[in-house]
């Protein structure tokens, strides 16, 4: 099936998926995000840089909803940070391609980071590179490589894109 | 010198905050440290495996370009063209016969000589010879800037300085003897970068791997799963300067132990929902040691952290701000369970990092006190005043090395 047979339905819960993620992962509530995905997903925020020229490297690299889980811990309980707001703003998926249930879609993405006290500043900007799958819950991400063109990650990213 | 440092006790256990504020020392350190007297770090030869293939990165502010020549041999030029001065080299990275200044389009070897410069005999207009350089100009006195070059187990070194003593020199027996249990003659693999800017002093972030007292502590992931911890055997080495350093570590059983519990970052009860970043397996090459940091003074870090091994490049961007860029390698032998096994365990490093992102946030806080009152100073007086390798890490005295070799070469009249 190509991309322009997607039935107006599934279109919409794709449409809600890539917002209620980009809602969830800007709710400060991070135990949302491992729910997104499936058990064995994968999820991976990698340089542009490594991606392009086939450098297997990944700047976070899970392959298993408990090790995103795990870095929900982290966040909360073991990973010193400065605390920061952030705020994803996604432009609409472009769906390359529909197999059985498997979506295989891309979605642009930037992320505005705001410390307290301090401006707002463009933090993380890229693309998602996605394989969503229908399950008996919804859609949910097979897998989400984030992939950045921002060359300089500034400081530290702790929480997820 | 102007900037005139207050040093409590006269020592170097007591540091002023005014050595991470000012711009003029800070060109000082330029000077001394990375473009005098001293082998800065530049990549690793499996970068550019091909002749032609080059890199281009930066020795404290300035661009070179470390380029694989067609004889098979290392060189590193400055990235700035003869003629006026042109940082002409754009890429990143790529394969090059030649290198062309697109200004005027001079072009050099890939050794640095000049080749080509356009209308040096002039134009023929009438019958006469019009313009063109003068008839005394030669070439050969204008190349790109060659660096001294040294590699060693396909790690490569550059200085600006050609006076500079042989490489294994400066590193010394004790931190040459690890450098070269890392490096030990396998052809590396490269598995990729991260990049992090950190706004903080460069030399935040030597003393941040020459401080084995904060990783037990700042970093509960190391604490509580055992990588580091007060407990561990370990021991601290320097040079006979006390400007490199290693800290080793042999990771202890985990779990319980009387030290440690006490520990307020301890978590006994964490427990992974997915083990497998903790995947360890021990390598022959270890020799023992489950982690062992190493400080090349003033440009990097070499890391191995268990399975997760890196080069971490130090490029100072004035006094305040430095950019840090993580090189992940593997070596040729490696199987691919190994390969996956130093990717996950990347996860621990970086700018997100379980274990690293922390490090670079505690920088940029430290900097920005400094930044309010420079004529205050820290204190690194944990294991005395003292210098000297030890056999625990209870102690900053490696922090007090850095500064008291920074100290004679910063104070010398010259």
């Amino acid at each position: 099936m190509s991309a322009s047979n997607l039935n107006f339905e599934d279109w919409m819960a794709l449409t809600q998926l890539y917002a209620d993620y980009a809602s969830a992962v800007d709710s400060g509530d991070w135990d949302l995000w491992p729910e997104f995905f499936t058990d064995d997903c994968v999820y991976r925020l990698q340089p542009r840089e490594n991606h392009e020229r086939g450098f297997p490297l990944a700047t976070l690299s899970f392959t298993s909803k408990g090790m995103l889980k795990d870095r929900v811990y982290g966040i909360k309980e073991t990973l010193f940070h400065d605390p920061y707001y952030q705020r994803h703003v996604v432009g609409a998926p472009i769906v390359r391609s529909v197999d059985g249930g498997r979506l295989r879609c891309e979605a642009n993405y930037a992320v505005f980071r705001t410390k307290l006290s301090e401006l707002s500043t463009v933090f993380n900007v890229g693309r998602y590179l996605d394989t969503v799958v229908r399950t008996p819950a919804g859609f949910k991400f097979a897998s989400r490589e984030c992939v950045y063109d921002s060359e300089m990650i500034p400081n530290s990213i702790i929480y997820p894109i | 010198m102007d900037a005139v440092l207050h040093w409590e006790g006269n020592g170097t256990h007591r540091i002023p905050f005014g050595a991470y504020t000012s711009d003029e020392l800070y060109r000082r350190e330029l000077d001394r440290f990375f473009y005098q007297g001293h082998w800065c770090y530049v990549g690793l030869e499996a970068e550019v495996p091909k002749p032609g293939d080059y890199k281009r990165t930066v020795i404290g502010e300035r661009s070179v370009i470390m380029v694989r020549d067609a004889d098979g041999g290392i060189n590193v030029v400055e990235n700035v063209c003869a003629h006026r001065g042109m940082r002409f080299c754009r890429e990143r990275h790529g394969n090059r016969k030649e290198f062309v200044c697109p200004y005027h389009q001079w072009s050099y070897t890939l050794k640095g000589d000049l080749q080509g410069v356009p209308f040096r005999r002039g134009v023929k207009q009438d019958g006469q010879v019009l313009g063109g350089m003068p008839a005394d100009f030669k070439t050969s006195e204008h190349g790109l800037t060659k660096l001294k070059v040294a590699t060693r187990g396909g790690v490569v070194f550059a200085s600006f300085d050609h006076e500079v003593e042989p490489l294994e020199e400066f590193l010394g027996p004790a931190i040459l003897g690890y450098f070269d249990r890392l490096f030990n003659g396998r052809k590396l693999t490269i598995l990729g970068y991260n990049r992090q800017r950190i706004p903080g002093n460069w030399k935040l972030m030597q003393e941040n791997i020459k401080d084995p007292y904060h990783p037990g502590l700042l970093h509960t992931w190391f604490v509580t799963f055992g990588l580091w911890r007060a407990d561990n055997k370990s021991q601290l080495r320097m040079d006979d300067r006390h400007r490199h350093a290693a800290m080793i570590s042999t990771r202890g059983t985990g779990g319980r132990a009387e030290q440690v519990t006490q520990v307020s970052s301890f978590k006994e009860t964490m427990q992974l929902h997915d083990a497998s970043f903790l995947d360890i397996v021990p390598e022959p090459w270890w020799n023992g040691p489950t982690a062992v940091m190493t400080t090349i003074f003033p440009s990097v870090i070499l890391q191995q952290q268990v399975n997760s091994v890196s080069t971490r490049h130090i490029q100072p961007d004035g006094h305040g701000s430095f950019d840090f860029v993580w090189t992940h390698f593997g070596f040729e032998d490696d199987s691919e369970e190994m390969t996956q096994r130093r990717l996950r365990q990347a996860n621990l490093f970086g700018p997100a990092g379980f274990v690293s992102a922390d490090d670079g946030e505690v920088i940029e806080f430290s900097q920005q006190a400094f930044e309010s009152k420079p004529f205050h100073r820290t204190l690194a007086e944990l294991g005395g005043h003292e210098v000297e390798d030890t056999e625990h890490m209870v102690t900053e005295t490696l922090i007090r090395g850095m500064y008291r070799y920074w100290r004679e070469v910063m104070e010398a009249e010259r």
